[in-house]
């Protein structure tokens, strides 16, 4: 069995057998989404206005919340260790540990996004469109969190700073993610917009495995 | 380096096949930090380490076993990351071997500190192949009957032409075993 592999269905049965965990980010994103109506006033017009930019905000925040102690767990137990000594490439090992807090974590957003778009009276087409770019864009969320995870592991308040170095980074997603919405609405084509999107996927695909590579290692010294 | 304190200097250790040997040392003398260094986990200030291509396997001081998963499911994870096949049966010979195959269902979490690291020895005897092991405090937590077995082992992978650098604040009756004192070279 490759690397990535093993990594992917330990990490999986991991969340599968703490349940609550792996269910918290989704909890925030329902919540903290679903607030904004009741906050705001039942407006229509004004939530239609305000959804793209509050629910990506909010997958956003999500998406945080479960990367920030991604590798903390097998730092302190020691299997963070293993994983730099083995003969698998640490980048494939990586991979494997995002893949699996995206299917965990990531995903579960892209599935109830439409669900609360709902609860924002967005269109068919916008809800739609909310949902690729979230499928798009969750997995960039995955790639930035688990560098500011692993570029601040064993820091004190690491977690406080994962966010202050993630958040930035996540912006042009965050940007292109709300405007293909806001561009449907507008009755605009979002193709522009979700194509700097999937330039940013790769991008980051391509990259960020390296970079979270590196600074695990330097952690880990 | 630890903080601003050098460990050690002028430090020229050689692991030759089929060698046990014992580093002492008082506490903070740097024994798990030459064995971190030896693994490559971490980067020594100055000099080199130079290895023969002989594959190596380093335990440390914690078990890197998860508390959520069974101990055959961890086991069964570190034998795929040593790019071993993790066959049911090798994974619970592999328990056989420490005394603990009984608890191979068991949950981690269940476990007693020298079960764990029974458990965690037990990633040695996941198959014959001669390595460079290197293990930070081995016998830690075992009992009598834990301690033999890990003696087995250790023994038994020297025997077959591996070598085997080993901390241990106890006294270890191991065939062959040559100290090495790293308090002479701080």
């Amino acid at each position: 069995m490759s690397g990535w592999r093993a990594v992917l269905r330990r990490d999986l049965r991991l969340a599968a057998r703490r349940r609550i965990e792996a269910l918290l980010p989704l909890g925030f994103f329902v919540v903290a989404a679903g607030l904004f109506p009741l906050g705001v006033g039942p407006e229509r017009e004004t939530l239609r206005q305000i959804a793209p930019g509050v629910l990506w905000v909010c997958a956003l925040l999500a998406a945080m919340l479960s990367v920030t102690t991604l590798f903390a767990s097998d730092h302190q137990d020691g299997s963070l260790e293993q994983m730099l000594l083995a003969p698998h490439a640490l980048v494939e090992l990586v991979a494997g540990k995002v893949l699996a807090q995206w299917l965990t974590s990531g995903l579960p957003l892209v599935v109830a996004a439409p669900l609360i778009g709902v609860a924002f009276d967005m269109h068919a087409a916008s809800i739609g469109v909310l949902a690729l770019t979230l499928l798009l864009g969750t997995p960039i969320l995955g790639w930035l969190g688990a560098l500011g995870a692993a570029l601040t592991l064993g820091l004190r308040s690491g977690a406080a700073l994962v966010f202050l170095i993630v958040l930035p980074l996540a912006v042009p997603a965050l940007i292109f993610g709300a405007g293909a919405v806001a561009a449907v609405d507008s009755g605009l084509s979002p193709r522009g917009h979700i194509s700097l999107l999937g330039a940013l996927l790769i991008a980051s695909t391509m990259g960020v495995p390296f970079a979270i590579a590196a600074a695990l290692r330097i952690s880990v010294d | 380096m630890r903080g601003r304190r050098r460990l050690f200097r002028d430090l020229d250790v050689a692991l030759e096949r089929g060698s046990i040997t014992w580093l002492r040392g008082a506490n903070g003398s740097g024994k798990t930090s030459l064995l971190r260094i030896l693994a490559g986990v971490s980067k020594p200030e100055s000099g080199e380490v130079i290895c023969d291509g002989t594959p190596v396997a380093y335990l440390a001081h914690a078990n890197a076993l998860k508390d959520d998963l069974t101990l055959g499911e961890a086991l069964a994870f570190h034998a795929r990351l040593q790019g071993l096949d993790a066959e049911p049966g090798q994974v619970r010979t592999a328990l056989e071997r420490l005394g603990i195959a009984d608890r191979a269902d068991a949950a981690v979490r269940t476990l007693s500190q020298g079960q764990r690291r029974r458990g965690a020895l037990a990633r040695l005897a996941l198959d014959d192949m001669p390595r460079v092991w290197l293990l930070d405090e081995p016998f830690d937590a075992l009992d009598a009957d834990g301690i033999e077995r890990a003696a087995a082992l250790v023994e038994g992978n020297a025997a077959r032409g591996g070598a085997v650098l080993l901390t241990s604040h106890q006294a270890v009756e191991l065939a062959r075993l040559r100290p090495i004192d790293l308090g002479a070279h701080a």
